[in-house]
């Protein structure tokens, strides 16, 4: 019988430890899978976070460095600059990339570092039990704004992409989402660029993808996914922010700003 | 080798560190040890390495993190506040057995302190510094010249063991120059061996992993005490201590660093005026000579501790001698440095006031 199918090579036989509903293993697949169509499984290198995908060095079937919180970008910066024939990626969550690593995530975006960042932004710290992200929405509960998010007490959320969009060694930016099947292949599409552009050696690439986190929204899976589409994607549209292939973002200041 | 050159204790260890085959750096300025970034922004590219000036300490000790987990030789460098700051990767390296190298040109402290030369950061170099059961090989050079020279030793017990090392130093040793003479021939990195645990292409071998956690029940501790064997070897064949008339003595100065410089001056000036005075010089202070110092106090019961500090490094005595001697101290903190003449006056009032 001929195989029209088969899992992907980009992933190990380890069952990933994901709650039911939840996007990161969607995420981790098509990583893979685009790894794999790029032939660079054999010198890939992943970076697992502190979070959710902590044990992300468990699933890529590639050399693999776990390290301390936030700071992938920059280790993927130490191991780039001394192997530039590796293909390096550090995979974050929200509070990794936009919060204890904020830091690293900006000055590897503006040293143009050579590398790509897979950043799951679901609004939450999963890991540790829901408490508040530095993407959390206004009025979004969690364990640590028990009354949903305010400006006074929390200040806004973070929009990454459009933050980074205005530094130069920024190369591409997409947001993306995983919550309907055409936003999986949308989604695969940008990881697919991203790791392409970083082949083609143009700079800084991200992809964030909006994931739904049933958990510790305490929702059901269908009600975490109507979430994202009602309520994630307004705040953080979804589409390419920046890219080598427009000079100019593809939005004005002002629409930026307003959306 | 056999060049005399002057330098300056800073540079001395940037150029050791890359002539032992360094060849990626990361760093972020504070006094006073400028100019081992600064020295490395330019001598690295001449020999095909990496220079970055990070954004923050943080990031510099991460970036070793991933640059040494392929297997390359690196350094950064920073001041006491600045160590403090990447204790968290060190630990990490620590776990993940990474040899990283690192520098430490201590100055005054707690706080900002000041940038005068300090030996404060004692308990934090030789106790690991950051968090979980650790320890990191230092060694405390006396003089320009075996700055230039320990980056070497650095590495080779670094890769041996896989773990972090560090050189110990002071504002002091940093400043000053001294004519150096290296002990060894440049190492091309290109020549030394590969590792089973380094990251990077393939080319088909089984896919590897550099990680510092393990939650299965029971793992964590088994690793804890692997390191813990690691660490009992290193003790065992990698200690290295300097010592000067310790065999009559009725008095023994010990110091490390910069403090025993000072110990030497007042060693000799006891000697000249008859004074049966010897000297324990620490050259490792973790691992730390128990041995040369437990036999010295079989037969020397007056010891007189010198460190720019306020007691820490007698502690590691008293734990050596283990109250078979009487130990005074002389301390200087927070950019206080001892005299020769006024250690040579203890000296001689702790010997009946000859």
């Amino acid at each position: 019988m001929k195989k029209v199918f088969e899992r992907t090579k980009g992933l190990t036989e380890i069952p990933m430890r994901y709650c039911p509903g939840c996007g990161h293993g969607v995420v981790h697949r098509l990583v893979a899978e685009v790894l794999e169509e790029l032939d660079v499984l054999d010198r890939s290198v992943a970076i697992a976070p502190v979070g959710c995908s902590v044990f992300a060095d468990e699933y890529f079937n590639c050399d693999a460095i776990q390290g301390p919180h936030g700071r992938g970008p920059a280790i993927a910066t130490g191991i780039k600059r001394v192997k530039p024939e590796c293909i390096v990626f550090s995979y974050q969550g929200d509070g990794d990339l936009a919060s204890i690593g904020m830091a690293e995530t900006i000055h590897a975006a503006n040293r143009a570092e050579n590398i790509t960042i897979i950043f799951i932004n679901n609004a939450i710290y999963g890991m540790t039990g829901g408490q508040m992200a530095p993407t959390t929405l206004l009025g979004m509960r969690s364990t640590t704004s028990p009354h949903g998010r305010t400006v006074e007490a929390n200040g806004y959320p973070f929009k990454m992409c459009e933050l980074l969009a205005t530094l130069e060694g920024a190369v591409y930016l997409e947001r993306c989402s995983v919550h309907t099947p055409a936003n999986v292949l949308k989604c695969r599409k940008a990881i697919k660029k991203a790791f392409t552009y970083q082949i083609e050696r143009r700079g800084f690439t991200m992809v964030e993808i909006i994931s739904q986190c049933p958990t510790d929204w305490e929702m059901t899976p269908l009600n975490a996914i109507e979430f994202v589409k009602t309520k994630m994607i307004p705040y953080f549209p979804l589409g390419v922010i920046k890219s080598p292939e427009k000079k100019e973002s593809p939005k004005s200041k002002e629409e930026l700003v307003n959306a | 080798m056999g060049e005399r050159k002057l330098m300056k204790g800073n540079e001395a260890i940037a150029e050791g560190a890359v002539r032992a085959g360094c060849r990626f750096f990361a760093g972020y300025p504070i006094t006073p040890q400028n100019e081992i970034p600064e020295y490395m922004s330019w001598r690295l590219p001449q020999v095909g390495g990496t220079f970055i000036q990070a954004e923050s300490e943080v990031a510099a000790i991460n970036m070793l993190f991933g640059a040494t987990a392929c297997g390359t030789r690196t350094m950064t460098s920073s001041s006491s506040p600045g160590i403090s700051l990447k204790q968290e990767g060190i630990s990490y390296c620590a776990g993940a057995r990474l040899p990283i190298f690192y520098a430490n040109v201590v100055r005054g402290g707690p706080g900002l302190g000041n940038i005068a030369p300090a030996q404060s950061d004692y308990y934090q170099a030789t106790r690991g510094g950051g968090h979980g059961d650790y320890r990191v090989y230092v060694m405390a050079p006396g003089s320009v010249t075996e700055m230039a020279n320990f980056p070497r030793r650095c590495y080779e017990v670094g890769f041996k063991y896989r773990i972090p090392t560090m050189i110990l130093a002071d504002g002091l040793l940093g400043q000053m120059m001294e004519p150096v003479e290296f002990d060894f021939e440049p190492i091309d990195p290109a020549a030394l061996p590969e590792y089973d645990w380094t990251l990077g292409v393939r080319n088909g071998r089984p896919r590897r992993r550099v990680k510092s956690y393990d939650l299965a029940p029971g793992k964590m501790e088994e690793f804890n005490f692997q390191l813990e064997k690691i660490y009992e070897e290193i003790a065992a064949k990698e200690t290295l201590c300097e010592t000067q008339f310790c065999e009559d003595a009725d008095l023994i100065l010990t110091g490390y660093g910069s403090a025993a410089r000072v110990c030497k001056s007042a060693v000799a000036m006891a000697r000249k005026a008859g004074l049966k005075v010897g000297l324990i010089r620490p050259i490792t202070v973790w691992p730390f000579p128990k041995k040369i110092f437990a036999e010295a106090a079989e037969k020397t019961k007056k010891f007189l501790v010198v460190e720019m500090s306020l007691g820490q490094y007698i502690d590691d005595v008293q734990l050596s001698i283990l109250g078979k001697a009487r130990i005074e101290l002389h301390k200087r903190p927070a950019g206080g440095i001892p005299t020769a003449e006024e250690v040579f006056e203890l000296v001689k009032k702790m010997l009946g006031g000859v």
